[in-house]
């Protein structure tokens, strides 16, 4: 479908609220924190409120788009999407479902939006713990979801969390390849200088230098504890709308020059649900059909790339989210970080310039899309010189999602 | 049936739909099944309704001997559920399971010093019987 450059979607708008540790913020609900983020957002945009007539989420939001909107007295919500794919796969389908519904006439301005606060709810890292019913005998209980029932077959095996899930595919690359833990460590060390400067980071001030990430303890081997993400409390929203509505903007629009989301054949959810992925995807992020389609579309390869924002849950899945997205061969992820690519200033290929979801904090990554854009309008704390173009993933090592970002 | 325990007893417990329930079933009674589509033959796990390779519903079980190797694995150094506080560090593995047509099984290897692990390494099933009616497929070093 080729869409009029009128009806073209922009980013138009971007906010969020604190970020802070797991549990660090106890004066307002997860739920307000969703409302102070779309606000912010479309206050950034320069809109009024009633503009407002589309709400986009991933990852089982527990906001609802229909009390969103109640919420907010929005006059009418005439588009509400939850992408359906796992967890931090859908940041970058929620924007891009965003403009799809305004491309399509759907909807005029929708909010793209995600809150989590680990504190106040579930932290991830902790896994499900110990089975409810502790007091008798261990049986079999009855699978509530698809979900449910795969994980019958990981979870009584003590695969209880991502660490472990994604150290699978990890640990095999490293066997294939000959990556290295200190590959990691380059990762995770270059977003924590990224850190540094931006005053929203949870880990600002607490420098990581190679030795540190290499004394940092195992958690699920090969990950160390500084090669997992963090656990955090906040919220980020974007605001989705034509170019013509971007006209009334008082912001710079970021365009939209391709998005794409999915995955490969047989790649079901990834490792964390089943080890049965061919054998050609194992030791990947599962990414590489979503990588293809976005360089289709957009017409563009890794070489336009001038930023990056890649989806960090683990140090290591970006190596693997690297090489599926072609700005290096399979096999060559760990000496092409080490090499100092990643690094702002001075990389050839910065990345995360916020700090990521290792250093800035965990928003199931829509804070990477927060900062993709700061990049291109020229507002980021590591701005590169002359941004033009910016790829941001979403998780590797489930069905996953891109955009590419252009400076228009 | 062996006594030998591994695992606490409070380890999550598997949750089971009516696609997955005979191999449970056979599970219990030591019995190592892969799914096969008893049209073209492909084996599939974990199981479920329909074969993707020719989309056919019609499906039967094969038992492998439960030998097969290492895929890949990682070591776990923290108790996320309280009572693994003295098993860590234990072992999770994928076994490439012999015979099954390239399924695979994710599971853990016991009665092994974690230094000796390697990809490639040769396996043999070991049951855990949990509960009178739930066994769990573990390996050991062949």
């Amino acid at each position: 479908m080729t869409v009029p450059t009128r009806r073209r979607a922009c980013i138009v708008g971007v906010g969020e609220t604190r970020y802070a540790r797991w549990g660090g913020i106890t004066d307002a609900s997860e739920h307000a924190l969703a409302l102070e983020a779309i606000l912010n957002a479309v206050a950034d945009a320069g809109l009024p409120v009633d503009r407002v007539d589309g709400l986009t989420s991933f990852a089982g939001d527990r906001n609802d788009a229909a009390f969103l909107a109640w919420d907010l007295g929005l006059p009418e919500l005439r588009f509400a999407n939850m992408v359906w794919m796992p967890g931090g796969g859908g940041g970058c389908a929620a924007v891009a479902n965003a403009a799809l519904a305004v491309e399509s006439g759907q909807a005029e301005v929708v909010v793209a939006f995600r809150s989590l606060c680990q504190g106040q709810f579930h932290r991830f890292g902790q896994g499900p713990g110990a089975r409810a019913d502790r007091e008798g005998a261990p049986r079999l209980r009855q699978a509530q979801t698809l979900l449910d029932a795969h994980l019958a077959y990981t979870l009584p095996f003590g695969m209880l969390n991502a660490p472990i899930a994604y150290a699978l595919p990890m640990r095999r690359h490293m066997h294939l390849y000959g990556t290295t833990s200190a590959h990691m460590g380059h990762v995770a060390v270059t977003f924590r200088a990224h850190a540094a400067r931006n005053p929203r980071a949870v880990m600002g001030q607490r420098p990581m230098t190679l030795a540190d990430h290499q004394a940092s303890p195992m958690i699920a081997d090969p990950f160390r504890l500084f090669d997992c993400c963090l656990e955090s409390d906040g919220a980020c929203a974007l605001v989705v709308a034509t170019a013509e509505r971007a006209r009334d903007c008082r912001t710079r629009p970021v365009e939209l020059l391709a998005s794409a989301q999915g995955t490969v054949q047989g790649y079901g959810w990834g490792p964390f649900a089943t080890v049965n992925i061919p054998d050609e995807h194992f030791a990947s992020g599962g990414g590489t059909g979503v990588a293809r389609r976005l360089w289709e579309r957009a017409g563009l390869g890794p070489g336009a790339v001038d930023v990056a924002q890649i989806y960090d849950h683990f140090s290591g899945c970006v190596i693997l989210s690297l090489e599926d997205f072609g700005f290096c061969a399979r096999g060559e992820g760990g000496p092409y970080v080490a090499s100092g690519v990643l690094a702002w200033p001075g990389g050839a290929l910065p990345t995360n310039t916020h700090g990521g979801s290792l250093s800035e904090a965990y928003i199931h990554g829509l804070n990477h899309v927060v900062e993709g854009v700061r990049q291109l309008r020229g507002e980021a704390t590591c701005q590169v010189d002359g941004a033009e173009v910016c790829l941001v993933t979403s998780a590797a090592g489930v069905p996953t999602s891109a955009l590419l970002l252009g400076r228009q | 049936m062996s006594t030998q325990r591994w695992f606490p007893d409070d380890l999550p417990t598997p949750a089971v739909s009516r696609d997955t329930l005979a191999w449970w079933q056979a599970a219990a009674e030591h019995r190592l099944l892969v799914q096969r589509c008893a049209d073209c033959g492909h084996t599939r796990m974990p199981p479920g309704p329909v074969c993707p390779a020719c989309r056919s519903f019609n499906r039967t079980w094969q038992e492998v001997s439960g030998r097969g190797s290492i895929y890949t694995y990682t070591v776990v150094h923290r108790a996320y559920v309280p009572s693994l506080v003295d098993k860590v560090p234990y072992v999770v593995i994928v076994v490439e399971l012999e015979g099954s047509g390239g399924a695979r099984l994710l599971s853990n290897l016991v009665d092994a010093e974690p230094h000796r692990l390697h990809v490639g390494m040769a396996v043999e099933l070991v049951w855990e019987d949990v509960a009178p009616r739930l066994a769990l497929p573990r390996f050991r070093p062949a």
